[in-house]
């Protein structure tokens, strides 16, 4: 690819003299800049991440506010923030979207990912208790399973445990019990939990879980004897959760009922009681709200030169997902174009081989754009995660505050 | 807490519990943008504990107040990203609903 550019190559032994001359020669051809505006080359660094085929380069961001203070650049964002920022929505599901997030300094950006992830509250399976278990499934690894359900139930509604006690304002309360019967009636119809007619082992889904709007039903042993008129249970529940306005339309069970918990041969039996907490992703994976929150920088995909014909060719069937396209320029001529460049993955396949392609193509990333995904794991709206994501920086940022005074 | 000397109160520590990265270093994103910072950075001095130290030295004014204005900075900030936010879903979700009503219409 190397004889493309003849003036890089062949007047150059080493890679050294070649990019001082080439320095040399970028900066006698800079026009002066006026004062108070960076030089398109310093604006470049500070915008982009350059993609070069050994390794991106500028892959910084510059946040002190005075970086450019010689040129006469303020370079504190926070004042044209408000005016700069902006937000597209380029999707939006009952799940998952997709946002574009522009004007925003990574760590800022970062920072909601982050709290997306492990910060924004759920509930979850705590606590199994086992009061029958002859699957083959070994308890542990039963309420492991269970723990990873994820319960739709709208966690601001609910409080964190403390000191131990369940009652109706911090737990949500299940009960399991399946079994399977012996071969006896291996014909006839279709039985609850079978795949087939006729079958003999069941599987127990997530939607055998039954919410216990009332609390926990599993006396506690010690106050078995007791001739109080309530035995005491493992909960404490005031009030019946249905009777909540909040609830009573809108039952808590699991996100999807087609979740394998675990399969059960004739004559196995699981009975048992799942106690949901609330909780945050740090403590444990299974209160994460997303599964999972992530971005990316815009990608830009530039033609420095024109590439033509079979060369052209040649771009568009390299890359993988589909960047490039091809126009018809007259004459039977044809020119490259770029088509798609959001698309682009930073494969650099288009400029792996040699230096040619680097000189006539250039990938960048935009630094303060991001493409957003969240997908939820369907306890909550995407978009409203993400604002309880923006709430609990904001309560963050009043904690410190309050920790100072 | 706060960890710093009387005498010169434009540089100290502030050591933060329970916090980590995620607010460490988008605070320190807000003290950079502030011009009377003079020096800030973060460490988390061991991956166990739970607490963050955050540097601040500026050019005079105490670290303390500079702290301050990065937490309400980043406070703004936050609370224009979230009406900003909700104002793109509501338009994403109207324009959707005026798309599908013309797809109605049409059909
Ligand atoms: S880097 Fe990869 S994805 Fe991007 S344009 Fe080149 S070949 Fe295509």
């Amino acid at each position: 690819m190397s004889s493309d550019n003849e003036d890089t190559t062949s007047s150059s032994e080493s890679e050294q003299s070649d990019s001082g001359r080439d320095t040399l020669e970028f900066i006698e051809k800079l026009s002066d800049v006026p004062m108070g505006k960076l030089p398109t080359h310093v604006d470049f660094q500070r915008t982009r991440v350059d993609c070069r085929a050994d390794a991106p380069v500028h892959t910084d961001t510059f946040q002190y506010s005075g970086a450019y203070a010689s040129m006469g650049v303020d370079n504190s964002l926070l004042d044209n923030f408000s005016n700069n920022f902006r937000v597209e929505v380029i999707r939006l599901e009952k799940d998952e979207m997709e946002f574009d997030m522009i004007g925003i300094d990574p760590a800022i950006a970062n920072a909601f990912r982050r709290i997306l992830i492990a910060e924004v509250p759920t509930m979850a399976i705590e606590k199994v208790l086992i009061a029958n278990n002859t699957s083959v499934i070994q308890d542990e690894v039963l309420s492991h399973r269970l723990g990873l359900i994820p319960i739709k139930a709208d966690p601001r509604l609910f409080a964190f445990t403390e000191n131990d006690t369940a009652n109706e304002t911090n737990t949500i309360v299940f009960g399991l019990k399946v079994s399977c019967e012996k071969q006896a009636k291996r014909k006839g119809p279709k039985r609850e939990g079978q795949e087939q007619e006729g079958q003999t082992r069941i599987t127990v889904k997530s939607k055998d879980l039954v919410w216990l709007p009332n609390g926990s039903k599993f006396t506690l042993d010690s106050e078995g004897s007791n001739s109080s008129s309530k035995s005491k249970t493992y909960t404490s529940f005031s009030c019946s959760q249905d009777s909540l306005p909040e609830f009573s339309s809108n039952p808590i069970g699991p996100t999807d009922g087609d979740i394998t918990i675990a399969r059960l041969g004739p004559g196995q039996e699981i009975e048992l009681e799942a106690h949901a907490v609330k909780g945050i992703g740090k403590t444990h994976a299974k209160w994460s709200p997303v599964a999972p929150a992530w971005y990316r920088m815009l990608p830009e995909v530039i033609l420095l030169k024109d590439i033509e014909d079979q060369m052209a060719e040649k771009l568009v069937a390299t890359c993988p997902v589909k960047v490039f396209d091809i126009e018809d320029i007259g004459n039977g001529k044809k020119r490259a174009t770029v088509a798609r460049p959001r698309k682009c993955t930073l494969c650099r396949e288009c400029i792996r081989e040699g230096k040619g392609w680097e000189d006539s193509l250039s990938l960048r990333r935009v630094k303060d754009h991001f493409i957003f995904t969240i997908e939820s794991t369907g306890v909550l709206p995407p978009e409203v995660l993400f604002t309880e994501a923006v709430k609990i920086l904001l309560d963050k940022c009043d904690r410190a505050i309050n920790d100072l005074c | 807490m706060e960890l710093g000397s009387f005498s010169d109160p434009s540089q100290s520590t502030f050591s933060l519990i329970d916090e980590d990265h995620t607010f460490a270093n988008a605070i320190r994103f807000t003290l950079n943008q502030d011009p009377r910072t003079k020096f800030c950075g973060y460490s988390i001095p061991h991956p166990s504990d739970n607490r963050v130290n955050i540097r601040i030295q500026t050019t005079g004014d105490p670290a303390k107040d500079v702290f301050k204005d990065a937490c309400q900075n980043l406070m703004v900030m936050c609370q224009h990203v979230n009406r900003t936010f909700d104002k793109a879903v509501v338009d994403f979700k109207m324009s959707k609903s005026v798309d599908g009503m013309d797809i109605e219409s049409n059909s």
